[in-house]
């Protein structure tokens, strides 16, 4: 697929409860990156995300109730299936992935047209990124069990800086994670035999608000990303979609 | 057993299903959740009420009173209601997230037409590069 200024392109935002920085990141986005459309899913806010979104030029769709980080960026890849958009991106809408690397993910995406999705990895070179020690850990853990499972390095499982194309799309307005939905995408794909790589980002310190791990919630966090990776991997073969442009054969296990 | 604690199970566990009957035939309990209901219910009052097969039982497995009997069977009947109830909270959950994503997705689509709609009404067609249009998302739509 060569890069073409033809392909439809969205990034995602999905935001809860971010009024102070949603209309600064669509404005990147838009300013940065014209040839993206600009998505919002707001999944539930009780302030005004929607409201800012909107007036800063960003389509916006309102969930009637919470429904967590996967149901919202879910409901951005249903819409961008139905609107037949062929890129779609996923962007925090805390401003801490800069709209600035977009071209670098789509750049990868488009390279190579065996990979169907690109993370952003903050891990990937140093790129001076600091987490607290814990969660490095954490990361580590998943990096190392996930690299073992897709058997190619994943740096950066949780990040969620990502961008996919057509297929990656389908699969997701279809089946998505539920709560902590990144390394359990990184799975999913996997077993759909969709092929990713990473890509060096930097991400900037959150403008606003706090991040939805908070430190109590890591063990929890983690022992039930740790059970969806386990059960994922003994769950049955995911139905294979006829009339794929490409053979999406399903796999199983490690 | 005693025949006090076994009057009183017959009586508890023949208004326990009872009032389970009574909840299905008033429709305030769907039939599909009450069929485990009215299992637990039935077996209790069977081997409440008879004796010798609480006996017998409890010889096979090794449980020297019998009334102990009783209450392993009812646990495991609670640990059994409790199991379907999760598997029914998980699927409300998915069938809720389903829901709430199809609305939020026609709530953009109907904002989307009304406004196409206003500015059509006030003559100014502007350009909708970038959008969809309405004529492709009916498309869509008509292919699944």
């Amino acid at each position: 697929m060569p890069l073409s200024a033809l392909d439809k392109k969205l990034a995602i935002v999905p935001a809860y409860n971010e009024e102070e920085s949603v209309a600064r990141v669509v404005a990147a986005i838009s300013e940065q990156c014209p040839d993206f459309d600009v998505l919002v899913v707001d999944d539930g806010s009780t302030d005004r995300t929607a409201e800012r979104a909107e007036r800063a030029g960003a389509t916006v769709i309102r969930h009637p109730f919470n429904l967590g980080i996967g149901g919202a960026v879910q409901s951005g890849y249903q819409y961008a299936q139905r609107n037949a958009y062929d890129l779609a991106a996923q962007v925090d809408a805390d401003g801490q992935h800069d709209p600035k690397y977009l071209p670098d993910l789509t750049g990868a995406l488009c390279a190579d047209d065996q990979i169907d999705m690109v993370t952003g990895s903050r891990f990937r070179e140093d790129a001076g990124y600091k987490v607290p020690r814990v969660r490095r850990t954490g990361i580590m853990l998943f990096s190392a069990l996930m690299s073992l499972i897709v058997r190619q390095r994943v740096t950066d499982p949780t990040s969620g800086f990502r961008m996919t194309n057509r297929r990656g799309i389908e699969l997701f307005a279809r089946d998505y994670p539920h709560d902590y939905p990144e390394v359990e995408a990184i799975l999913l794909m996997h077993a759909h035999r969709l092929r990713m790589r990473e890509v060096p980002v930097r991400m900037s310190e959150r403008l606003t608000g706090r991040s939805s791990i908070t430190n109590p919630l890591s063990a929890y966090y983690m022992v039930k990303v740790l059970l969806a990776v386990v059960v994922g991997l003994f769950r049955s073969r995911p139905a294979i979609e006829p009339g794929g442009e490409a053979p999406v054969a399903a796999q199983r296990g490690i | 057993m005693d025949s006090r604690i076994q009057t009183i199970a017959v009586i508890v566990t023949a208004l326990l299903l009872l009032l389970v009957f009574e909840l299905v035939r008033r429709r305030r309990l769907m039939e599909r959740y009450a069929l485990l209901w009215l299992l637990s219910a039935l077996v209790l009052l069977v081997l409440a009420a008879w004796t010798g097969l609480l006996e017998k039982l409890s010889g096979w497995v090794g449980i020297a009173t019998p009334s102990n009997a009783l209450f392993v069977v009812g646990f495991t009947f609670v640990m059994a209601l409790l199991l379907n109830f999760s598997l029914a909270v998980s699927r409300l959950s998915d069938e809720s997230k389903i829901l709430a994503q199809q609305v939020a997705r026609l709530d953009q689509e109907l904002r989307a037409a009304q406004r196409r709609l206003a500015e059509a009404e006030r003559g100014d067609f502007p350009e909708h590069a970038g959008e969809p249009t309405l004529v492709r998302q009916e498309e869509t739509v008509g292919e699944r």
